[in-house]
Protein backbone atom coordinates (compact mmCIF):
# COMPACT_ATOMS: atom_id res chain seq x y z
CA UNK A 1 0.00 0.00 0.00
CA UNK A 2 2.54 2.53 1.13
CA UNK A 3 5.46 1.55 -1.06
CA UNK A 4 4.30 2.87 -4.46
CA UNK A 5 3.17 6.09 -2.87
CA UNK A 6 6.55 6.56 -1.25
CA UNK A 7 8.12 6.01 -4.65
CA UNK A 8 6.11 8.72 -6.40
CA UNK A 9 6.78 11.09 -3.55
CA UNK A 10 10.45 10.39 -3.96
CA UNK A 11 10.40 11.00 -7.70
CA UNK A 12 8.56 14.28 -7.19
CA UNK A 13 11.02 15.33 -4.52
CA UNK A 14 13.90 14.53 -6.85
CA UNK A 15 12.26 16.51 -9.63
CA UNK A 16 12.02 19.52 -7.44
CA UNK A 17 15.27 19.05 -5.62
CA UNK A 18 17.59 21.60 -7.02
CA UNK A 19 18.60 24.19 -9.54
CA UNK A 20 20.36 21.47 -11.52
CA UNK A 21 17.59 21.04 -14.07
CA UNK A 22 18.88 19.66 -17.34
CA UNK A 23 18.55 21.57 -20.59
CA UNK A 24 14.78 20.99 -20.63
CA UNK A 25 12.79 24.21 -20.46
CA UNK A 26 11.07 25.46 -17.36
CA UNK A 27 7.58 24.87 -18.78
CA UNK A 28 8.35 21.20 -19.18
CA UNK A 29 9.39 21.02 -15.59
CA UNK A 30 6.15 22.62 -14.44
CA UNK A 31 4.18 20.13 -16.56
CA UNK A 32 6.09 17.33 -14.90
CA UNK A 33 5.26 18.63 -11.46
CA UNK A 34 1.57 18.91 -12.31
CA UNK A 35 1.52 15.37 -13.68
CA UNK A 36 3.02 14.01 -10.50
CA UNK A 37 0.54 15.97 -8.47
CA UNK A 38 -2.28 14.29 -10.37
CA UNK A 39 -0.70 10.88 -9.92
CA UNK A 40 -0.45 11.48 -6.20
CA UNK A 41 -4.01 12.66 -5.86
CA UNK A 42 -5.44 9.13 -5.42
CA UNK A 43 -3.07 8.30 -2.60
CA UNK A 44 -2.50 11.32 -0.42
CA UNK A 45 0.56 11.18 1.83
CA UNK A 46 -1.45 13.09 4.45
CA UNK A 47 -3.43 9.91 5.14
CA UNK A 48 -1.08 8.92 7.93
CA UNK A 49 -1.51 12.22 9.74
CA UNK A 50 -5.28 12.07 9.18
CA UNK A 51 -5.48 8.57 10.67
CA UNK A 52 -3.49 9.74 13.65
CA UNK A 53 -5.84 12.72 13.99
CA UNK A 54 -8.93 10.53 13.88
CA UNK A 55 -7.57 8.46 16.71
CA UNK A 56 -6.69 11.58 18.71
CA UNK A 57 -10.21 12.97 18.16
CA UNK A 58 -11.63 9.86 19.85
CA UNK A 59 -9.01 9.54 22.59
CA UNK A 60 -9.67 10.70 26.14
CA UNK A 61 -6.95 13.19 27.09
CA UNK A 62 -6.18 16.06 29.42
CA UNK A 63 -7.18 16.87 33.03
CA UNK A 64 -10.84 16.30 32.12
CA UNK A 65 -10.03 12.93 30.57
CA UNK A 66 -12.35 13.51 27.69
CA UNK A 67 -12.32 13.07 23.90
CA UNK A 68 -13.04 15.75 21.30
CA UNK A 69 -16.07 13.92 19.94
CA UNK A 70 -18.42 16.68 21.12
CA UNK A 71 -16.27 19.50 19.70
CA UNK A 72 -18.41 22.03 17.81
CA UNK A 73 -16.61 23.22 14.68
CA UNK A 74 -19.57 25.34 13.67
CA UNK A 75 -22.04 22.75 12.39
CA UNK A 76 -22.98 21.35 15.81
CA UNK A 77 -21.24 19.12 18.38
CA UNK A 78 -19.26 16.34 16.72
CA UNK A 79 -20.10 17.29 13.13
CA UNK A 80 -16.93 17.13 11.03
CA UNK A 81 -18.21 16.55 7.53
CA UNK A 82 -17.96 19.83 5.60
CA UNK A 83 -17.01 21.79 8.73
CA UNK A 84 -13.62 23.13 7.62
CA UNK A 85 -15.06 24.30 4.26
CA UNK A 86 -17.04 26.84 6.30
CA UNK A 87 -14.18 28.10 8.45
CA UNK A 88 -13.19 30.68 9.61
CA UNK A 89 -16.51 31.67 11.18
CA UNK A 90 -17.85 33.74 14.05
CA UNK A 91 -18.55 31.62 17.16
CA UNK A 92 -21.08 32.96 19.65
CA UNK A 93 -19.73 30.91 22.57
CA UNK A 94 -16.26 32.46 22.41
CA UNK A 95 -17.39 35.77 20.90
CA UNK A 96 -14.57 35.40 18.39
CA UNK A 97 -13.90 34.70 14.77
CA UNK A 98 -11.88 31.46 14.72
CA UNK A 99 -10.09 29.37 12.13
CA UNK A 100 -9.88 25.59 12.39
CA UNK A 101 -6.75 25.61 14.52
CA UNK A 102 -7.87 28.15 17.10
CA UNK A 103 -11.29 26.45 17.26
CA UNK A 104 -9.61 23.10 17.97
CA UNK A 105 -7.65 24.82 20.74
CA UNK A 106 -10.93 26.03 22.24
CA UNK A 107 -12.32 22.48 22.20
CA UNK A 108 -9.14 21.10 23.75
CA UNK A 109 -9.43 23.69 26.50
CA UNK A 110 -13.15 23.42 27.26
CA UNK A 111 -13.63 19.68 26.75
CA UNK A 112 -10.23 18.33 27.82
CA UNK A 113 -8.86 21.07 30.07
CA UNK A 114 -5.68 21.45 27.99
CA UNK A 115 -3.88 24.82 28.12
CA UNK A 116 -3.95 26.57 24.69
CA UNK A 117 -0.54 28.07 25.46
CA UNK A 118 0.92 24.55 25.25
CA UNK A 119 -0.09 24.60 21.57
CA UNK A 120 0.99 28.20 20.95
CA UNK A 121 4.43 27.67 22.54
CA UNK A 122 5.28 24.32 20.93
CA UNK A 123 7.57 24.22 17.86
CA UNK A 124 6.14 23.29 14.45
CA UNK A 125 5.47 19.55 14.17
CA UNK A 126 6.27 19.10 17.85
CA UNK A 127 4.31 18.40 21.02
CA UNK A 128 0.78 19.77 21.18
CA UNK A 129 1.20 21.63 17.88
CA UNK A 130 1.83 18.34 16.10
CA UNK A 131 -1.33 16.99 17.73
CA UNK A 132 -3.36 19.93 16.44
CA UNK A 133 -1.86 19.36 12.97
CA UNK A 134 -2.95 15.70 13.03
CA UNK A 135 -6.46 16.74 14.09
CA UNK A 136 -6.46 19.30 11.27
CA UNK A 137 -5.46 16.61 8.73
CA UNK A 138 -8.38 14.47 9.90
CA UNK A 139 -10.94 17.28 9.89
CA UNK A 140 -10.02 18.77 6.49
CA UNK A 141 -10.08 15.36 4.80
CA UNK A 142 -13.80 15.34 5.62
CA UNK A 143 -14.31 18.57 3.64
CA UNK A 144 -12.49 17.42 0.53
CA UNK A 145 -14.63 18.19 -2.53
CA UNK A 146 -16.95 20.54 -0.64
CA UNK A 147 -17.52 24.16 -1.63
CA UNK A 148 -15.87 26.97 0.29
CA UNK A 149 -18.83 28.54 2.10
CA UNK A 150 -17.90 31.41 4.39
CA UNK A 151 -20.73 33.10 6.27
CA UNK A 152 -19.92 36.79 5.89
CA UNK A 153 -23.13 38.07 7.49
CA UNK A 154 -21.89 38.60 11.09
CA UNK A 155 -20.40 42.08 11.56
CA UNK A 156 -17.42 40.45 13.30
CA UNK A 157 -16.64 38.67 10.02
CA UNK A 158 -16.90 41.89 8.05
CA UNK A 159 -14.52 43.55 10.49
CA UNK A 160 -12.01 40.70 10.23
CA UNK A 161 -12.20 40.84 6.43
CA UNK A 162 -11.40 44.53 6.51
CA UNK A 163 -8.46 43.94 8.88
CA UNK A 164 -7.25 41.03 6.74
CA UNK A 165 -7.28 43.10 3.60
CA UNK A 166 -5.23 45.81 5.30
CA UNK A 167 -2.79 43.14 6.50
CA UNK A 168 -2.54 41.73 2.96
CA UNK A 169 -1.31 45.08 1.61
CA UNK A 170 0.76 46.03 4.67
CA UNK A 171 4.31 46.71 3.44
CA UNK A 172 6.99 46.69 6.11
CA UNK A 173 10.38 45.32 7.09
CA UNK A 174 13.81 45.54 5.47
CA UNK A 175 12.54 44.40 2.05
CA UNK A 176 9.32 46.49 2.00
CA UNK A 177 7.31 43.35 1.13
CA UNK A 178 3.62 42.70 1.69
CA UNK A 179 1.59 39.63 0.77
CA UNK A 180 0.64 41.55 -2.39
CA UNK A 181 4.29 41.74 -3.49
CA UNK A 182 4.25 38.01 -4.15
CA UNK A 183 0.53 37.27 -4.52
CA UNK A 184 -0.86 40.45 -6.08
CA UNK A 185 -0.50 39.81 -9.79
CA UNK A 186 -1.61 37.10 -12.16
CA UNK A 187 0.80 34.52 -13.55
CA UNK A 188 3.93 35.41 -11.56
CA UNK A 189 6.62 33.11 -10.22
CA UNK A 190 9.37 33.18 -7.62
CA UNK A 191 12.08 31.05 -9.15
CA UNK A 192 10.08 28.06 -10.43
CA UNK A 193 7.32 28.42 -7.86
CA UNK A 194 4.03 29.60 -9.33
CA UNK A 195 2.27 32.16 -7.16
CA UNK A 196 -1.52 32.38 -7.02
CA UNK A 197 -3.00 35.88 -7.32
CA UNK A 198 -4.79 35.82 -3.99
CA UNK A 199 -6.78 38.99 -4.70
CA UNK A 200 -8.98 37.16 -7.21
CA UNK A 201 -11.64 34.51 -6.53
CA UNK A 202 -9.88 32.03 -8.78
CA UNK A 203 -6.46 32.55 -7.24
CA UNK A 204 -7.72 32.57 -3.68
CA UNK A 205 -9.76 29.41 -4.31
CA UNK A 206 -6.64 27.68 -5.64
CA UNK A 207 -4.42 28.98 -2.83
CA UNK A 208 -6.76 28.86 0.15
CA UNK A 209 -8.77 25.84 -1.02
CA UNK A 210 -5.75 23.55 -1.31
CA UNK A 211 -4.43 24.17 2.21
CA UNK A 212 -3.63 22.58 4.65
CA UNK A 213 -1.30 20.45 2.58
CA UNK A 214 1.39 17.82 2.50
CA UNK A 215 4.69 19.39 1.47
CA UNK A 216 6.60 16.85 -0.56
CA UNK A 217 9.95 18.66 -0.40
CA UNK A 218 9.82 18.72 3.39
CA UNK A 219 8.00 15.40 3.79
CA UNK A 220 5.69 17.16 6.23
CA UNK A 221 2.03 17.97 6.69
CA UNK A 222 1.58 21.73 7.14
CA UNK A 223 -1.46 23.53 8.53
CA UNK A 224 -2.62 26.93 7.25
CA UNK A 225 -1.10 28.63 10.30
CA UNK A 226 2.21 27.03 9.36
CA UNK A 227 1.87 28.23 5.73
CA UNK A 228 1.13 31.81 6.79
CA UNK A 229 4.00 31.74 9.28
CA UNK A 230 6.45 30.71 6.57
CA UNK A 231 5.18 33.38 4.16
CA UNK A 232 5.76 36.00 6.87
CA UNK A 233 9.27 34.58 7.27
CA UNK A 234 9.90 35.01 3.54
CA UNK A 235 8.42 38.48 3.81
CA UNK A 236 11.21 39.29 6.31
CA UNK A 237 8.56 40.25 8.84
CA UNK A 238 8.61 39.67 12.57
CA UNK A 239 6.97 36.38 13.54
CA UNK A 240 3.18 36.20 13.82
CA UNK A 241 2.12 34.55 17.09
CA UNK A 242 0.34 31.23 16.49
CA UNK A 243 -3.39 31.87 16.11
CA UNK A 244 -2.99 35.65 16.56
CA UNK A 245 -5.67 37.96 15.16
CA UNK A 246 -3.61 38.89 12.10
CA UNK A 247 -3.57 35.23 11.01
CA UNK A 248 -7.35 34.95 11.51
CA UNK A 249 -7.95 38.24 9.68
CA UNK A 250 -5.84 37.13 6.69
CA UNK A 251 -7.62 33.76 6.68
CA UNK A 252 -11.02 35.48 6.58
CA UNK A 253 -9.83 37.73 3.74
CA UNK A 254 -8.50 34.77 1.73
CA UNK A 255 -11.41 32.42 2.46
CA UNK A 256 -14.07 35.05 1.74
CA UNK A 257 -12.33 35.95 -1.51
CA UNK A 258 -12.28 32.24 -2.37
CA UNK A 259 -15.97 31.77 -1.53
CA UNK A 260 -17.71 29.30 -3.83
CA UNK A 261 -14.45 27.64 -4.88
CA UNK A 262 -13.70 23.98 -4.38
CA UNK A 263 -11.93 22.56 -1.36
CA UNK A 264 -9.16 20.11 -2.24
CA UNK A 265 -7.77 19.23 1.17
CA UNK A 266 -5.36 18.04 2.21
CA UNK A 267 -3.47 19.51 -0.73
CA UNK A 268 -0.18 18.24 -2.11
CA UNK A 269 2.54 20.82 -2.56
CA UNK A 270 6.16 21.18 -3.51
CA UNK B 1 14.54 61.80 9.16
CA UNK B 2 13.83 64.84 7.03
CA UNK B 3 12.33 62.80 4.19
CA UNK B 4 9.93 61.17 6.61
CA UNK B 5 8.55 64.43 7.93
CA UNK B 6 8.06 65.97 4.50
CA UNK B 7 6.11 62.97 3.32
CA UNK B 8 4.09 62.79 6.53
CA UNK B 9 3.03 66.37 5.94
CA UNK B 10 2.04 65.56 2.40
CA UNK B 11 -0.01 62.59 3.53
CA UNK B 12 -1.86 64.83 5.96
CA UNK B 13 -2.72 67.24 3.19
CA UNK B 14 -3.86 64.35 1.02
CA UNK B 15 -5.86 61.99 3.21
CA UNK B 16 -7.06 60.18 0.08
CA UNK B 17 -3.57 58.70 -0.18
CA UNK B 18 -4.74 56.26 2.45
CA UNK B 19 -8.17 54.84 1.76
CA UNK B 20 -9.37 53.75 5.20
CA UNK B 21 -10.64 55.85 8.08
CA UNK B 22 -8.32 56.80 10.95
CA UNK B 23 -10.37 54.72 13.43
CA UNK B 24 -10.02 51.62 11.31
CA UNK B 25 -6.32 52.26 10.94
CA UNK B 26 -5.87 52.63 14.71
CA UNK B 27 -7.68 49.35 15.23
CA UNK B 28 -5.53 47.71 12.58
CA UNK B 29 -2.33 48.98 14.17
CA UNK B 30 -3.41 47.63 17.56
CA UNK B 31 -4.11 44.24 15.97
CA UNK B 32 -0.69 44.17 14.31
CA UNK B 33 0.92 45.21 17.57
CA UNK B 34 -0.50 42.28 19.54
CA UNK B 35 -0.07 39.74 16.73
CA UNK B 36 3.71 39.77 16.25
CA UNK B 37 6.74 38.85 18.32
CA UNK B 38 10.49 39.18 17.90
CA UNK B 39 12.20 36.03 16.70
CA UNK B 40 16.00 36.17 16.38
CA UNK B 41 17.11 39.00 14.10
CA UNK B 42 13.50 39.61 12.99
CA UNK B 43 12.57 42.17 15.61
CA UNK B 44 8.97 43.13 16.26
CA UNK B 45 9.60 46.73 15.23
CA UNK B 46 9.94 45.52 11.64
CA UNK B 47 6.14 45.64 11.51
CA UNK B 48 6.10 49.40 12.05
CA UNK B 49 6.02 51.20 8.73
CA UNK B 50 8.08 53.92 7.17
CA UNK B 51 5.86 56.65 5.71
CA UNK B 52 6.44 55.57 2.13
CA UNK B 53 5.70 51.94 3.05
CA UNK B 54 2.39 53.07 4.48
CA UNK B 55 1.60 55.18 1.42
CA UNK B 56 2.30 52.13 -0.77
CA UNK B 57 0.17 49.72 1.33
CA UNK B 58 -2.87 50.22 -0.85
CA UNK B 59 -4.71 48.29 -3.51
CA UNK B 60 -4.15 50.93 -6.16
CA UNK B 61 -1.04 53.07 -6.41
CA UNK B 62 -1.07 56.42 -4.62
CA UNK B 63 -1.53 59.63 -6.61
CA UNK B 64 1.14 60.88 -9.02
CA UNK B 65 1.95 63.70 -6.61
CA UNK B 66 2.61 61.35 -3.67
CA UNK B 67 4.63 59.02 -5.91
CA UNK B 68 6.79 61.90 -7.15
CA UNK B 69 7.36 63.08 -3.59
CA UNK B 70 8.45 59.61 -2.47
CA UNK B 71 10.74 59.21 -5.48
CA UNK B 72 12.43 62.55 -4.85
CA UNK B 73 13.07 61.63 -1.21
CA UNK B 74 14.34 58.14 -2.06
CA UNK B 75 16.65 59.50 -4.77
CA UNK B 76 18.51 61.43 -2.10
CA UNK B 77 19.40 58.22 -0.23
CA UNK B 78 21.49 56.83 -3.09
CA UNK B 79 25.24 56.72 -2.39
CA UNK B 80 27.34 56.31 -5.50
CA UNK B 81 30.71 54.51 -5.09
CA UNK B 82 33.15 56.85 -3.31
CA UNK B 83 36.10 55.68 -5.43
CA UNK B 84 34.13 56.13 -8.68
CA UNK B 85 34.54 52.42 -9.49
CA UNK B 86 31.22 50.82 -10.40
CA UNK B 87 32.30 47.31 -11.30
CA UNK B 88 33.53 44.33 -9.27
CA UNK B 89 33.81 40.71 -10.30
CA UNK B 90 30.90 39.18 -12.27
CA UNK B 91 31.54 35.71 -10.85
CA UNK B 92 30.97 37.02 -7.34
CA UNK B 93 27.99 38.94 -8.65
CA UNK B 94 26.41 35.78 -10.01
CA UNK B 95 26.61 34.12 -6.58
CA UNK B 96 24.92 37.11 -4.97
CA UNK B 97 22.18 37.12 -7.63
CA UNK B 98 21.51 33.42 -7.10
CA UNK B 99 21.38 33.50 -3.29
CA UNK B 100 17.97 34.33 -1.88
CA UNK B 101 19.23 34.07 1.66
CA UNK B 102 19.11 36.67 4.39
CA UNK B 103 17.18 38.73 6.93
CA UNK B 104 14.61 36.09 7.93
CA UNK B 105 14.26 34.89 11.53
CA UNK B 106 16.07 31.69 10.57
CA UNK B 107 19.17 33.68 9.50
CA UNK B 108 21.82 34.16 12.16
CA UNK B 109 23.07 37.64 11.27
CA UNK B 110 21.69 40.61 9.34
CA UNK B 111 24.87 40.57 7.22
CA UNK B 112 26.08 38.25 4.43
CA UNK B 113 22.80 38.46 2.56
CA UNK B 114 22.09 37.33 -0.96
CA UNK B 115 20.45 39.66 -3.47
CA UNK B 116 17.67 37.22 -4.35
CA UNK B 117 17.66 38.70 -7.85
CA UNK B 118 16.71 35.37 -9.46
CA UNK B 119 13.58 35.24 -7.32
CA UNK B 120 12.20 38.00 -9.55
CA UNK B 121 14.37 38.32 -12.68
CA UNK B 122 15.59 36.28 -15.60
CA UNK B 123 19.28 37.17 -15.84
CA UNK B 124 21.65 34.76 -17.54
CA UNK B 125 21.50 32.40 -20.49
CA UNK B 126 22.06 29.26 -18.42
CA UNK B 127 19.82 29.68 -15.37
CA UNK B 128 16.27 28.51 -16.18
CA UNK B 129 14.98 28.71 -12.61
CA UNK B 130 14.03 32.37 -12.44
CA UNK B 131 11.05 34.34 -11.16
CA UNK B 132 8.92 36.77 -13.13
CA UNK B 133 7.91 39.46 -10.62
CA UNK B 134 10.46 41.76 -12.25
CA UNK B 135 11.32 42.19 -15.97
CA UNK B 136 13.87 40.00 -17.73
CA UNK B 137 17.42 41.36 -17.43
CA UNK B 138 18.83 38.94 -20.00
CA UNK B 139 21.61 40.56 -22.07
CA UNK B 140 21.28 43.67 -19.92
CA UNK B 141 24.71 45.15 -20.74
CA UNK B 142 24.61 44.03 -24.36
CA UNK B 143 21.25 45.73 -24.94
CA UNK B 144 21.77 48.85 -22.83
CA UNK B 145 25.43 49.55 -23.52
CA UNK B 146 27.59 51.09 -20.81
CA UNK B 147 27.12 54.84 -21.08
CA UNK B 148 27.65 56.83 -17.86
CA UNK B 149 23.94 57.46 -17.76
CA UNK B 150 22.86 53.80 -17.88
CA UNK B 151 25.61 52.73 -15.45
CA UNK B 152 24.58 55.37 -12.95
CA UNK B 153 20.88 54.59 -13.36
CA UNK B 154 21.46 50.87 -12.82
CA UNK B 155 23.54 51.50 -9.70
CA UNK B 156 20.77 53.70 -8.38
CA UNK B 157 18.06 51.20 -9.23
CA UNK B 158 19.85 48.42 -7.33
CA UNK B 159 20.67 50.78 -4.44
CA UNK B 160 17.15 52.09 -4.05
CA UNK B 161 14.52 50.95 -6.56
CA UNK B 162 11.94 53.28 -4.98
CA UNK B 163 13.81 56.32 -6.33
CA UNK B 164 12.51 55.45 -9.80
CA UNK B 165 9.17 53.83 -8.96
CA UNK B 166 7.83 54.83 -5.55
CA UNK B 167 5.99 51.59 -4.80
CA UNK B 168 8.29 49.19 -6.67
CA UNK B 169 8.21 45.56 -5.55
CA UNK B 170 12.00 45.58 -5.66
CA UNK B 171 13.82 46.00 -2.32
CA UNK B 172 16.06 48.98 -1.49
CA UNK B 173 19.25 46.90 -1.48
CA UNK B 174 21.64 49.70 -0.57
CA UNK B 175 19.40 52.07 1.40
CA UNK B 176 17.96 49.29 3.58
CA UNK B 177 21.47 47.81 4.03
CA UNK B 178 20.56 44.48 2.52
CA UNK B 179 23.73 44.49 0.36
CA UNK B 180 27.09 46.21 0.79
CA UNK B 181 28.63 48.61 -1.72
CA UNK B 182 31.09 45.88 -2.71
CA UNK B 183 28.27 43.39 -3.38
CA UNK B 184 26.49 45.94 -5.57
CA UNK B 185 29.72 46.40 -7.55
CA UNK B 186 29.85 42.64 -8.16
CA UNK B 187 26.22 42.67 -9.32
CA UNK B 188 26.97 45.59 -11.66
CA UNK B 189 29.76 43.51 -13.23
CA UNK B 190 27.40 40.56 -13.57
CA UNK B 191 24.91 42.77 -15.47
CA UNK B 192 27.42 44.68 -17.64
CA UNK B 193 30.58 42.58 -18.20
CA UNK B 194 30.63 41.26 -21.81
CA UNK B 195 32.07 37.98 -20.47
CA UNK B 196 29.25 37.49 -17.97
CA UNK B 197 26.63 34.83 -18.79
CA UNK B 198 24.06 37.64 -18.69
CA UNK B 199 25.56 38.92 -21.96
CA UNK B 200 27.11 35.80 -23.42
CA UNK B 201 25.70 32.38 -24.32
C1 LIG C 1 8.60 36.89 -0.65
C2 LIG C 1 7.54 36.16 -1.21
C3 LIG C 1 6.24 35.91 -0.47
C4 LIG C 1 5.54 36.73 0.37
C5 LIG C 1 5.88 38.14 0.80
C6 LIG C 1 4.35 36.00 0.76
N1 LIG C 1 4.33 34.77 0.16
FE1 LIG C 1 2.81 33.40 0.24
N2 LIG C 1 3.92 32.13 -0.92
C7 LIG C 1 5.16 32.39 -1.43
C8 LIG C 1 5.65 31.22 -2.12
C9 LIG C 1 7.02 31.10 -2.82
C10 LIG C 1 4.64 30.26 -2.01
C11 LIG C 1 4.69 28.86 -2.55
C12 LIG C 1 4.87 28.01 -1.39
C13 LIG C 1 5.88 26.93 -1.40
O1 LIG C 1 5.51 25.82 -1.78
O2 LIG C 1 7.00 27.16 -0.94
C14 LIG C 1 3.56 30.86 -1.25
C15 LIG C 1 2.34 30.23 -0.94
C16 LIG C 1 1.26 30.84 -0.33
C17 LIG C 1 -0.05 30.25 -0.19
C18 LIG C 1 -0.47 28.90 -0.71
C19 LIG C 1 -0.70 28.99 -2.16
C20 LIG C 1 -0.79 27.66 -2.87
O3 LIG C 1 -1.34 27.66 -3.98
O4 LIG C 1 -0.31 26.66 -2.35
C21 LIG C 1 -0.84 31.14 0.47
C22 LIG C 1 -2.30 30.99 0.82
C23 LIG C 1 0.01 32.30 0.76
N3 LIG C 1 1.26 32.08 0.25
C24 LIG C 1 -0.41 33.43 1.43
C25 LIG C 1 0.43 34.50 1.75
C26 LIG C 1 0.05 35.61 2.62
C27 LIG C 1 -1.31 35.77 3.27
C28 LIG C 1 1.12 36.43 2.71
C29 LIG C 1 1.33 37.65 3.57
C30 LIG C 1 1.22 37.47 4.97
C31 LIG C 1 2.17 35.88 1.85
N4 LIG C 1 1.71 34.70 1.32
C32 LIG C 1 3.38 36.48 1.63
C33 LIG C 1 5.86 33.58 -1.35
C34 LIG C 1 5.48 34.67 -0.59
C1 LIG D 1 10.82 41.18 -5.19
C2 LIG D 1 11.15 41.42 -6.54
C3 LIG D 1 12.51 41.90 -6.98
C4 LIG D 1 13.76 41.57 -6.52
C5 LIG D 1 14.12 40.63 -5.39
C6 LIG D 1 14.70 42.25 -7.36
N1 LIG D 1 14.04 43.00 -8.28
FE1 LIG D 1 14.87 44.16 -9.75
N2 LIG D 1 13.03 44.78 -10.34
C7 LIG D 1 11.83 44.32 -9.84
C8 LIG D 1 10.75 44.99 -10.53
C9 LIG D 1 9.26 44.76 -10.27
C10 LIG D 1 11.33 45.86 -11.48
C11 LIG D 1 10.59 46.75 -12.50
C12 LIG D 1 10.62 48.20 -12.17
C13 LIG D 1 10.05 48.57 -10.84
O1 LIG D 1 8.85 48.47 -10.63
O2 LIG D 1 10.85 48.92 -9.97
C14 LIG D 1 12.78 45.72 -11.32
C15 LIG D 1 13.72 46.40 -12.07
C16 LIG D 1 15.09 46.17 -12.03
C17 LIG D 1 16.07 46.85 -12.87
C18 LIG D 1 15.76 47.91 -13.89
C19 LIG D 1 15.38 47.31 -15.19
C20 LIG D 1 15.07 48.33 -16.24
O3 LIG D 1 14.72 47.91 -17.33
O4 LIG D 1 15.18 49.53 -15.99
C21 LIG D 1 17.29 46.35 -12.55
C22 LIG D 1 18.64 46.72 -13.16
C23 LIG D 1 17.09 45.37 -11.51
N3 LIG D 1 15.75 45.28 -11.22
C24 LIG D 1 18.10 44.64 -10.90
C25 LIG D 1 17.93 43.82 -9.80
C26 LIG D 1 19.01 43.18 -9.08
C27 LIG D 1 20.48 43.25 -9.45
C28 LIG D 1 18.44 42.51 -8.03
C29 LIG D 1 19.11 41.73 -6.93
C30 LIG D 1 20.05 42.40 -6.12
C31 LIG D 1 17.00 42.71 -8.11
N4 LIG D 1 16.74 43.50 -9.19
C32 LIG D 1 16.08 42.17 -7.22
C33 LIG D 1 11.67 43.38 -8.84
C34 LIG D 1 12.69 42.80 -8.10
Amino acid sequence: MLAPKKYTVFVLAALLAGPAFSASASDKLLDGINEYREALADGNPSELAAAEGEELWKTKRGPKNSSLERCDLGLGPGVIKGASAQLPRFFKDTGKVQDLETRLMTCMETLQGLDPQAVVKAGWLKGEKEKVAALVAYVVTESNGHKIKIDMRPPEMKKMYEMGKLAFYHRAGPMDFSCATCHGEQGKRIRMQELPDLRTQEGAAAGWGSWPAYRVSAGQFWTMQHRLNDCYRQQRAAEPIYGADVTIALSVYLAATANGGKVVTPGIKR
Amino acid sequence: MKKITTLAALLLVLPAAWAGSEDTYAEFKAMMDRSFQTNGIAAKHRMYQLDFQKACSVEKQPSKQVMAQIEAAQLKTIRYPADGKYFGNWKEGEKIAVSGRGLTWTDQTPHNNGGGCYNCHQMSHHEVSYGTIGPSLLEYGKVRGNSDEIVKYTWGKIYNAKAFNACSNMPRNGDAEILTEQQIKHLMAFLFDPASPVNQK
